[in-house]
């Protein structure tokens, strides 16, 4: 079972107690009528889906009901990190990914044998 | 508001709480079912802590999976901003209404069947459905949390180093109480 650290009850939990609630960091715009079709369909359905790390929103649905931000790589599962709904996204390099580093390369070197970090 | 406990309404009929009577128990552990109390689900911002807390007769506790305690009375932190007071004895919707700050106190006494689950094995039930650490380091005597338990949503309190209060919604308890049952049978003893 994976552990979560909710930032809100400051220690990890089960990932029972959570529930996941899209992707993180979705500008509304304020005046969302004004904005184009095209616009709003990227601001409604238009996800980025990345191999590797994503911002997503998760919620601590069975303990203390709060909303939160996490970042997680897809490829391993790994959260990296968790920060509070509200919070500036954080930086967070591609070396910190670890065994997904491979994930975010260009599409033609994908298959080349070296870790990510090595081609620099 | 009616008193949860009040056992007969004006046209004379008896009020049955969900599991009346219920009880089982194990050699290592004891399953009971709690008597009716008054339950408030209580919101408020961190400026209304100081009058609530004076009115209700406690510290609001504000540090997570922390309870505070007077009397009959506990109150549990569920949230950043909201708690859970229970009480035995007195009215705490009757003592919020007096604050004029900023809350939110719902009465919710009628929804919640609260279960005491004791003895040597209590932990090792609980854990059979609940996948907190429980352990006296991580969830010590005093500590509280909304949790799971199996398929449902509990609020776990910790009374003592072996004995537990599992608060559950009513519609729920049917469940909670066999599934504790079988948890106990599990845990041998």
């Amino acid at each position: 079972m994976l552990l979560i650290h909710c930032p809100y009850c400051e220690e990890e939990r089960p990932e029972l107690e959570f529930r996941h609630a899209g992707e993180a960091h979705v500008a509304r715009s304020p005046d969302i009528a004004a904005i184009s079709d095209e616009d709003f369909e990227k601001f409604f359905f238009i996800r980025s889906n990345p191999k590797g790390i994503v911002f997503e929103r998760w919620r601590h649905v069975h303990g203390c009901g709060r909303f939160f931000n996490a970042a997680r790589n897809t490829v391993t599962d790994r959260f990296l990190t968790t920060y509070r709904a509200g919070e500036t996204k954080p930086e967070i390099s591609v070396a910190e990914t670890g065994p997904a580093a491979w994930a975010n390369r260009e599409p033609a070197e994908l298959n080349e044998k070296t870790a990510a970090g090595a081609k620099e | 508001m009616a008193k949860a406990a009040a056992k007969v309404s004006s046209g004379g009929a008896a009020r049955k709480s969900a599991l009346a009577g219920r009880e089982f128990h194990t050699g290592a552990v004891r399953l009971a079912v709690l008597p009716p109390a008054e339950r408030i689900s209580l919101r408020a911002p961190a400026g209304s802590v100081a009058a609530l807390s004076k009115a209700l007769g406690l510290d609001l506790p504000t540090k997570p999976k922390a309870s505070a305690s007077n009397g009959g009375r506990t109150a549990l932190w569920l949230g950043p901003d909201e708690w859970l007071v229970i009480d035995q004895t007195g009215d705490p919707l009757a003592n919020c209404s007096e604050v004029k700050d900023l809350h939110s106190a719902v009465g919710v006494s009628h929804r919640n069947v609260a279960f005491s689950v004791s003895g040597a094995g209590a932990e090792a039930t609980l854990n059979a459905g609940c996948p907190q650490d429980l352990s006296l380091e991580a969830f010590p005597v005093g500590a509280c949390s909304r949790t799971i338990l199996g398929k449902v949503e509990i609020v776990l309190l910790r009374t003592g180093e072996d004995a537990f209060r599992v608060e559950c919604w009513r519609s729920f308890s049917d469940y909670v109480h066999d599934f504790l049952v079988e948890a106990a049978a599990d845990t041998g003893g």
